[in-house]
């Protein structure tokens, strides 16, 4: 009566895996699967090999010195309040050029109570349009 | 033992109660006595919602009747349908269960710190005892006006935690928007159940569910039961409360409120798929908790982009989060003809009950770190923050692993469930790409949300007021740090996660036949 | 045609409890409306039980008639208690909102967008 994945292509992936330790983090979503268990030592030895070709860089620098301190074209670095980008002023590329659908989302975000309620009988009356009277 | 485990649906309701009540006697002795009273009583709670969870998993339904000598005497001889107050657990009820006792837990833990320096803690402790009981009555009963009375529980117990920081006007004016809504909501719920009452004269889920028709009035009561409990749960349009709510209450109490919108979310679930199991016309219902589910993730996660204080944030993401929710649950509903579901169908309400799972920890954890950051440095506005990570170096990490999971990025738990619904959801008859590519785009979203915390909050130079800001103290960290182990440990295993405790849930939401079984007792 | 009127009177009461919370500035004048819904509600849970020529369901010195149900009283007691707490509630809210923003109304309120 419930669907059930079909046996054979259980058989099939659990036979191509080298490890049964491997099969243990194994999700079977109904069009493929994921295994985070590999991914994880997959991501390890990513990691691995970048840090052996990071090990291959320059490794001697004067710390405190010219070498380490910011680089803008010669101009003297601004405080460390002014540097910071500030939540506001973050993704404006997006919401501005979506200005088309965020302001009336926003406006009417309205915070008045009562359009609390409007929604809610709104809704309630699309519904029973729906549900009761259509089908 | 014998005796914990047949009277265990009732004991799990009754202990909180009993704690809730006792809680302002204990708390005269001493507070750490209060304290060390609350977590007992969770502890014991949670020992029983275990024992319950192993019996349930093993022998299926369980049915406590209240009242009857041998407690699952359901329908007595003589009597044609069953009588008294019935809690009946099958596999979904205990999951939700296991959900709310044990973030009750972290959120004890975690204001044992946090609210310290506050008075009015014994009621603060009082409440949030009563929260969870009425939470677990929500989870555990077959009755529908025994839904009604702790739903109002609940609500009550919910709001007056939102406005627990007195001394600010915002709060009182979120607990006002919630509260109002809430109680509107609670009504059309109590007049849907006198509808049903009237027209067939019982108020048991299972027997109402074994003799309702699909009659105007039926209708009528349906469309009421599906709007009030959508709009508890947090879906877009009646989502305007949630951002107020969860931005305005303690961090300690926003995580119980995730619970109980959760809740709302299984009271839903249990309306569509055991009480009109055998009459609802599945497509058309399906499909509209399918665009309430798209809709509450594409205006979530868009609203949630421009917000500058931390907890509306998240708030806003929270109603997102329930939009997946009611993808996975609608898409298995909209495949269910006749008592039979497809093959993605199950999957997808697999998906969607791991994702209640999953987004409980993940926004309980972020929730926990906008509290630790409340904390240390007393601004939740992002415009003033910044720079936090040199000096709350567990905070951030905490921060990462639940950026992580909420936006869907593996290892986690978040990436597990988002795939199955994306992946199940496209696989739906007509538009059902359309259903994946949004989730899948505001999934992407919702990754630049939450990387637009982390800069803000976290992530830039030194600044010089934040200074002497030092990182959360020890209990805060644990109580956070139990959240990122179950959230590393479903992400990493998630199939050993789904086979023990999924699945059962999964079928048991779908064979209303069972449920109904098991009270009428074969008469 | 009679034996109606309770049903009308429970769909205008609710009809203008609705109305308060949707149209109305005020926050007394919601909660008013919210307390009307609910007594719209509990009328029509008292409504449900009625049998005709009922007498009240108490079995002390009962005439032999039939009684009306029972049931539906006790799911409305509940239910009035229910609604007094939430109208206690709602009412220190409102008290509050007062006591920080000096107004009711509904459309002077910081939390929005």
């Amino acid at each position: 009566m419930f669907g059930k994945l079909s046996n054979m292509d259980f058989h099939v992936i659990s036979q191509q895996k080298p490890f049964w330790l491997l099969s243990l983090g194994t999700l079977e979503t109904t069009a493929g699967y994921w295994n985070a268990v590999v991914f994880v030592i997959a991501f390890v030895v990513i990691a691995l090999v970048v840090y052996i070709i990071r090990a291959f860089g320059e490794k001697t620098y004067k710390k405190g010195s010219e070498q380490t301190k910011p680089f803008l074209s010669g101009n003297p670095e601004p405080e460390k309040e002014k540097v910071h980008v500030r939540a506001d002023n973050l993704f404006w590329g997006f919401t501005e050029a979506l200005k088309d659908y965020y302001t009336p989302a926003v406006r009417g975000h309205t915070g008045i109570v009562n359009d609390y309620v409007y929604w809610f009988v709104i809704v309630l009356a699309g519904l029973f349009i729906i549900i009761g009277v259509g089908t | 033992m014998n005796f914990l485990l047949t009277h265990a649906p009732i004991l799990i309701i009754a202990l909180p109660l009993l704690g809730a009540f006792l809680t302002p006697l204990i708390s005269r002795l001493h507070p750490k006595m209060r304290n060390i009273f609350v977590l007992t009583i969770l502890i014991f709670t949670g020992f029983l919602t275990m024992l319950l969870t192993r019996d349930v998993l093993a022998n299926g339904i369980r049915v406590y009747v209240l009242g009857a000598a041998p407690s699952t005497l359901t329908v007595p001889t003589g009597s044609i349908m069953p009588v008294r107050i019935i809690l009946e657990t099958d596999a979904l009820s205990v999951l939700m269960a296991m959900i709310s006792v044990s973030l009750a837990f972290v959120s004890a833990l975690y204001s044992s710190k946090f609210m310290e320096n506050r008075t009015g803690l014994d009621k603060y402790y009082t409440l949030l005892l009563l929260l969870l009981a009425g939470m677990l009555g929500m989870e555990l009963t077959g009755d529908l006006f025994n839904l009604f009375v702790f739903l109002e529980i609940t609500s009550i117990s919910g709001c007056a935690l939102v406005a627990f920081y007195t001394d600010r006007g915002e709060s009182a004016e979120a607990a006002f928007k919630y509260m109002l809504i809430g109680t509107v909501g609670a009504l059309f719920v109590l007049f849907a159940v006198a509808l049903l009452y009237g027209e067939y004269d019982a108020l048991n889920i299972g027997y109402l569910a074994s003799k309702i028709q699909y009659s105007f009035l039926d209708k009528i009561a349906l469309v009421l039961l599906v709007g009030a409990f959508a709009m508890k749960a947090g879906s877009v349009p009646m989502h305007m409360w949630k951002p107020d709510a969860y931005g305005e209450a303690p961090a300690s109490v926003v995580i119980m409120l995730v619970t109980s919108s959760l809740a709302s979310l299984y009271a839903l679930l249990r309306v569509c798929f055991t009480l009109y199991g055998n009459v609802l016309n599945t497509a058309v219902v399906g499909w509209i908790i399918i665009v309430l589910g798209v809709l509450s993730i594409f205006v979530g996660v868009t609203m949630a982009l421009v917000q500058n204080k931390f907890s509306r944030l998240i708030g806003y993401t929270a109603v997102a989060e329930i939009g997946y929710m009611l993808l996975g649950v609608g898409v298995g509903l909209a495949s269910l003809t006749n008592g039979s579901i497809e093959d993605y169908g199950l999957k997808a309400v697999q998906g969607g009950l791991f994702h209640i799972m999953n987004d409980a920890l993940d926004l309980g954890l972020l929730f926990l770190v906008a509290g630790a950051v409340f904390y240390s440095t007393g601004k939740s506005d992002l415009n003033k923050l910044g720079g936090l990570a040199h000096n709350m170096k567990y905070t951030t990490i905490f921060f990462m692993i639940g950026l992580a999971a909420v936006s869907g990025l593996p290892p986690m738990n978040g990436f597990a469930s988002k795939l199955i619904i994306y992946e199940t959801s496209y696989q739906l008859e007509p538009l059902g790409p359309i259903l994946s590519i949004i989730a899948i785009l505001s999934s992407i979203l919702m990754l630049a949300v939450f990387v637009k915390v982390f800069h803000s909050a976290f992530l830039g130079p030194k600044l010089k007021e934040y200074e002497n800001v030092k990182d959360a103290p020890r209990s805060m960290l644990i109580a956070m740090g139990i959240l990122a182990v179950f959230i590393i440990i479903f992400g990493l295993f998630p199939d050993t996660v789904i086979n023990t405790i999924i699945k059962p849930a999964a079928n048991a939401l779908i064979d209303y036949q069972g449920y109904i079984d098991k009270i009428m007792g074969g008469v | 045609m009679i034996q109606h009127f309770p049903f009308i009177a429970v769909v205008i009461l609710i009809g203008l409890g609705i109305y308060a919370c949707m149209f109305k500035r005020n926050l007394i004048k919601i909660v008013i409306g919210v307390s009307l819904i609910e007594s719209g509600v509990n009328l029509f849970l008292i409504t449900l039980g009625y049998v005709k020529g009922g007498v009240a369901p108490i079995y002390t010195n009962a005439p032999g008639t039939n009684m009306v149900l029972p049931t539906p009283q006790a799911l409305t007691l509940t239910s009035i208690v229910i609604g007094l707490a939430t109208t206690a509630l709602m009412l220190s809210f409102a008290v509050l909102i007062y006591k920080h923003y000096s107004s009711i109304d509904a459309k002077t309120r910081r939390l929005k967008g």
